[in-house]
């Protein structure tokens, strides 16, 4: 059984403390719920967990394993979504969804497509071109992308923003089946998604001002 | 390979549906040289023995036209993101990058220079030449703009920052290439500029992939 794990995890940025000495598991079929108030780290944990940022200490392991070591076996089981949506305005929906499918999983295949945007609810809209979207379609789209190529582990960050409450149920529902089949998730959210039994990590005990004595640069 | 392939294919579609830049940059290309013969007036001989340099000059200015493009949609739109994270070395798809950025400007380029070159008059023994220093020049000038066009990303301004960064490293290719130009029509050999060029251009080809994808790693932290 895979196991995601982080030790210790330290994040600096702009010479600020974000967080020290974080830890979580995550093990297959479970889910990490990122809470905690703007600038607690949430993001910055998210991109640590993809390998975007470096920690500047700490250590991050899959099954036991450095993700540095093998960066690009850790792009191949993992789905990221930030806060931008990725979405070409010159591009369809399918025709975007179908790039960054093939790039995930190697191949096209037009019904992998098609069903990750009938999960989202926008098979209809397959041929509209990328510039017509409303904020939550563009959303829905680069959620119907993480369901149309399987991989194990999903780093949602704020995934529901924009999207209604249809999209947010289907979401949760993804998630569920995601979890069922062996997946993890770790989502940031500050309300209206509902994950269950998802292990919650609360950011943002560690205010600015300790942040900056544990890192030695704070002498009043 | 196939991966390589799905984002060449990719960033020629966009510049296809987006038709303007290519366009653009070949425009700019016939219309800075044609200033020329308006500015330094219509002799011949004095055309003829400028005509390798102002061919050269133009196109390296209009290579750099589109560079700062290169990254930069990407970048905002949040695909860089995932291009990064895909399971890709990011080297790879820099080079694919590159390779869909030269098929889109420097190929264009390097069909238009012969017909710019008799409007200047250039001797018939250059024009072989002129073509096949600009194959082997134009890829090089891709590279190593990708290098810039990853360093600027993020800065406001960066389309002059560019131009800043950039130019000095052009020189040795808009030497080598001029020089075998003027021998070929001088009746010199040309054989060593033409060997230095393609030096620069496997140089470019092994060094710059790296170079642009630790810019891109720095850019998103």
């Amino acid at each position: 059984m895979p196991q995601f794990r982080g030790q210790e995890l330290t994040c600096i940025r702009g010479e600020r403390v974000v967080f020290a000495g974080l830890g979580f598991t995550l093990d297959a079929g479970g889910a990490l719920l990122l809470k905690g108030p703007n600038g607690s780290g949430k993001s910055s944990l998210l991109r640590l967990m993809a390998g975007l940022l470096r920690p500047a200490s700490g250590a991050l392991a899959w099954d036991g394993e450095a993700i540095w070591s093998d960066p690009d076996g850790h792009c191949r089981r993992l789905h990221y979504v930030g806060h931008l949506d990725a979405v070409k305005p010159a591009f369809t929906v399918a025709e975007n969804l179908a790039f960054w499918f093939g790039l995930q999983a190697g191949g096209s295949s037009a019904s992998a497509v098609e069903a990750a945007l009938e999960a989202f609810a926008i098979a209809h809209l397959a041929d509209l071109p990328g510039r017509y979207l409303s904020a939550g379609q563009k959303r829905r789209l680069n959620l119907a992308r993480i369901v149309a190529a399987p991989a194990p582990l999903w780093l949602l960050d704020e995934p529901a923003t924009g999207l209604d409450e249809d999209a947010v149920a289907r979401l949760e529902d993804a998630i569920a089946r995601h979890r069922a089949g062996g997946g993890m998730a770790a989502v940031s959210t500050h309300a209206g998604l509902d994950v269950e039994a998802a292990e919650v990590v609360e950011l943002g005990r560690f205010p600015a001002k300790d942040g900056f004595a544990a890192a030695g640069e704070w002498e009043p | 390979m196939s991966r390589f392939l799905h984002i060449v294919h990719r960033d020629l579609r966009l510049a296809l549906r987006q038709g303007m830049d290519s366009l653009m940059v070949v425009f700019f290309f016939v219309l800075a040289v044609v200033l020329f013969p308006l500015g330094v007036g219509p002799e011949a001989n004095l055309l003829a023995r400028i005509a390798a340099g102002v061919i050269w000059v133009a196109a390296l200015l209009a290579a750099m036209l589109s560079l700062e493009r290169l990254f930069q949609n990407d970048f905002d739109d949040g695909s860089l993101e995932l291009l990064v994270l895909a399971p890709v070395p990011l080297e790879v798809v820099v080079l694919a990058k590159v390779g869909a950025h030269w098929l889109t400007t420097g190929l264009p380029l390097m069909v238009t220079a012969p017909l710019l070159a008799v409007l200047l008059n250039l001797g018939a023994d250059g024009f072989l030449v002129l073509v096949a220093t600009l194959a082997l020049g134009t890829p090089t000038l891709s590279l190593i703009g990708a290098v810039g066009a990853a360093l600027v990303l993020g800065s406001r301004r960066g389309g002059v920052l560019l131009s800043l960064l950039l130019l000095p490293l052009y020189i040795p290719v808009l030497v080598f290439g001029v020089g075998a130009i003027d021998a070929a029509v001088g009746g010199f050999a040309m054989r060593a500029q033409i060997l230095i060029l393609g030096a620069l251009f496997l140089g470019a080809l092994a060094l710059c992939p790296w170079a642009a994808a630790a810019a891109l790693r720095q850019a998103l932290e």
